[in-house]
């Protein structure tokens, strides 16, 4: 994989100058790099800069201090710039009668001449990234009639019909459906190992993220920013730092944040034999957790055992002496709920 | 994929057979145009006077040449010029209601035909001037583009703190409103020939330019219209918004200011050699889309010429009712059929969709 930065970032601060004053958005940032064939998310909460730094890196809006170095070179011109960087953007393009076709066609403005009349080696180009965005069926869509799913893919087929080695995506994943954003998580992802772009992408799917992402940017209000492989993040234990300022609990053991504030009463979870292995174990703790338990691993005064029923899980209580069976969780936490009751 | 493929024409100007026709619809409003009046000349005479030397009726042949066929040139090039202002607005702003009329810019070009026509009072009035010749009428002409300009740069200012449509226009007419209130106030301290000069002048006119003004009117328009054309592929990009026309290469503040000085040039000589002439500029933008299904701005502006045209010479048609001796403001007519036409096109949108 060709390992040259596309993109270097050096003693970058981000922020906005209003007046004489200078309002920073970030502390001074690490030196950044973009590779090519590189996929890399920038994470953190609302407020923490992301977009800032997005449009700071895109060249849409100045740094308070340091420079952005783009194909080597520095201060390029606002079409050399867009020869390198194609955007896409969380603002909505309503487009007076604008086509999906014609739209798409747009992303071919830093190469066309003056009028922008589009060679037959621009149509090719901009055929290409509708193929890849597979929106080959909304070409005759009127842009304001399109869902938001939809007008994500059309608007990242324009900046792929930009032809740029970066790609940057400011929260794309935002108003999708679950299914939508997986598909464009593994669309992104393609385009970087197939056609060797460098994709920068700010997003809150954290979990996503951490899937897909070769390299992650976390971001977080008035900290520094910590960059590296997302699952070195996580076993350094820095996501969970930076959640926890937030009140949110990362989980290190399962990657997903807890919801639910770990409660007071304890419990222990017994796996037999037979039922390891199955899935069995991983969702009865889940569901433990959301009625506010604490699973632990010694002993404690109640236990339950997942057994093995003919292919079927089971769950036995053992709780006060007595042990009951259960054939389903949401039973199992009935019983646990009447436990409760004096 | 196959659907993308066929692809291949799609940019080209689509549909010859509609540029005929629009084409058409012109020559045939043009010969309208030329024959209408109070005196009524039968279109074989028109023919006759226009495309033969030989001597025919010679009173219709003044009436003609001297009269009618710069009255016609005079609404082809306010039609293009209102139509491609309108729809240099619309994109600019981003809003599908813009018009120069409705966001003040007519009322700055018409406070900068006042502030020449009424100037300490003492100033000749605005038929005087143009009779001076060549000097007058640049000055009143680039007394409005300077009127239009300046309030274009004061509402785009304003625009880029208001994202509404609806509050956007509310602005647009409320500079509308202090600038008419300012011409009103001079209006007030001048002396009554004056004002009724002013007056009548912004009625709005067609007739009142030949000879050498017509050469200033067409130099004007057609560099105005000339700057819209090779500005249509920074149009295009301003569809998506400032964000993504940067992202695309675009300087958007020299865009901003190449397409303030193209809009200025058009509306600000129309102003002053024609009066303030409303609604053109909302409805041509939208038929030209209409017509040609497209947002592409290089089929566009050529496509609101040819419609604007159309419009404003049968407008100008209608204002000489044939057999009538009476000849209506050319204002009070574009009134009468545009304002239908944009309640028509409100009520087929229901709502103001934001670019």
């Amino acid at each position: 994989m060709n390992s040259t930065p596309l993109l270097v970032t050096r003693g970058l601060q981000t922020g906005y100058r209003s007046g004489g004053k200078k309002l920073l958005v970030s502390a001074q940032l690490p030196e950044l790099t973009v590779k090519a064939g590189r996929l890399i998310c920038l994470l953190g909460p609302n407020g923490s800069g992301k977009s800032t730094l997005l449009r700071t890196l895109a060249g849409l809006q100045p740094a308070l201090s340091g420079a952005v170095e783009i194909a080597g070179k520095a201060g390029l011109s606002s079409t050399e710039l867009a020869r390198q960087i194609s955007l896409v953007l969380t603002d909505r393009v309503g487009g007076s009668n604008l086509n999906v076709w014609s739209l798409v066609a747009l992303g071919r403005y830093p190469w066309s001449g003056w009028l922008g009349v589009l060679s037959d080696a621009d149509r090719d180009i901009i055929r290409r990234g509708i193929d890849a965005a597979d929106i080959g069926d909304l070409l005759d869509r009127k842009v304001h009639t399109l869902s938001d799913g939809e007008s994500q893919k059309v608007m990242l087929a324009r900046a792929l019909a930009q032809d740029t080695p970066i790609l940057m995506l400011d929260e794309p994943t935002a108003h999708l459906d679950l299914p939508s954003r997986i598909r464009l998580m593994r669309l992104l992802h393609r385009l970087a190992r197939e056609m060797n772009k460098g994709i920068l992408l700010s997003t809150h799917e954290l979990d996503l993220a951490l899937q897909v992402a070769d390299e992650v940017w976390l971001l977080q209000s008035a900290g520094p920013l910590h960059k590296g492989a997302p699952e070195d993040l996580v076993l350094e234990g820095v996501f969970e730092a930076a959640f926890e300022k937030e009140d949110v609990h990362f989980d290190r053991a399962t990657g997903v944040f807890r919801i639910y504030p770990e409660g007071g009463r304890r419990i222990r979870l017994i796996v037999t034999a037979t039922a390891r292995g199955a899935m069995a174990e991983f969702w009865t703790r889940r569901a433990l957790q959301r009625e506010g338990f604490a699973v632990v691993e010694e002993e404690a005064g109640d236990a339950i055992v997942i057994g093995e029923q003919g292919g079927r899980p089971i769950w036995v209580l053992d709780a006060g002496g007595a042990g009951r069976q259960y054939n389903s969780i949401a039973a199992l936490l009935q019983a646990l709920d009447h436990l409760r009751l004096p | 994929m196959s659907i993308a493929q066929n692809r291949t024409a799609d940019q080209a100007p689509s549909g010859l057979w509609r540029w005929a026709g629009l084409f058409l619809l012109l020559i045939g409003a043009l010969l309208l145009d030329l024959s209408a009046g109070a005196v009524r000349i039968p279109l074989r005479e028109v023919f006759h006077i226009l495309f033969t030397s030989s001597a025919g009726d010679e009173t219709w042949r003044f009436i003609v040449e001297r009269i009618r066929v710069p009255k016609a040139c005079t609404a082809v090039l306010a039609g293009c010029g209102l139509s491609i202002g309108g729809l240099q607005m619309q994109t600019l702003f981003r809003n599908p209601l813009a018009e120069p009329g409705v966001l003040g810019i007519t009322a700055g070009a018409s406070l900068g035909v006042a502030a020449v026509m009424l100037a300490g009072g003492s100033m000749a009035t605005l038929y005087a001037i143009k009779e001076l010749g060549g000097g007058g009428s640049w000055m009143v002409t680039g007394a409005a583009c300077l009127g239009a300009a300046g309030v274009m740069l004061f509402v785009l200012m304003l625009s880029r703190r208001v994202r509404d449509n609806v509050t956007m226009l509310i602005i647009g007419l409320m500079i509308s409103s202090i600038t008419i209130a300012v011409t009103s106030v001079w209006q007030y301290f001048s002396n009554p020939e004056e004002v009724k000069e002013y007056l009548i002048w912004t009625f709005g006119s067609l007739g009142g330019v030949s000879g050498g003004q017509l050469l200033i009117f067409t130099i004007t328009i057609v560099a105005g219209l000339v700057i819209a054309f090779l500005s249509s592929k920074m149009l295009d990009a301003l569809l998506l918004g400032e964000n993504y026309a940067r992202s695309m290469g675009l300087t958007v503040e020299r865009a901003r200011l190449v397409i303030i000085c193209s809009t200025s040039l058009l509306v600000g000589s129309i102003t002053a050699f024609c009066g303030p002439i409303g609604f053109l500029g909302i409805a041509v933008p939208h038929l030209a889309r209409g017509t040609f299904n497209t947002a592409n701005h290089r089929i566009l502006i050529p496509a609101c010429c040819v419609i604007g045209s159309i419009l404003l010479l049968l407008c100008d048609s209608i204002a000489q009712w044939p057999g009538s001796q009476t000849v209506l403001p050319i204002n009070i007519v574009t009134s009468l059929v545009g304002a239908p036409m944009v309640i028509f096109l409100l009520l087929r949108t229901r709502k103001l969709k934001p670019f």
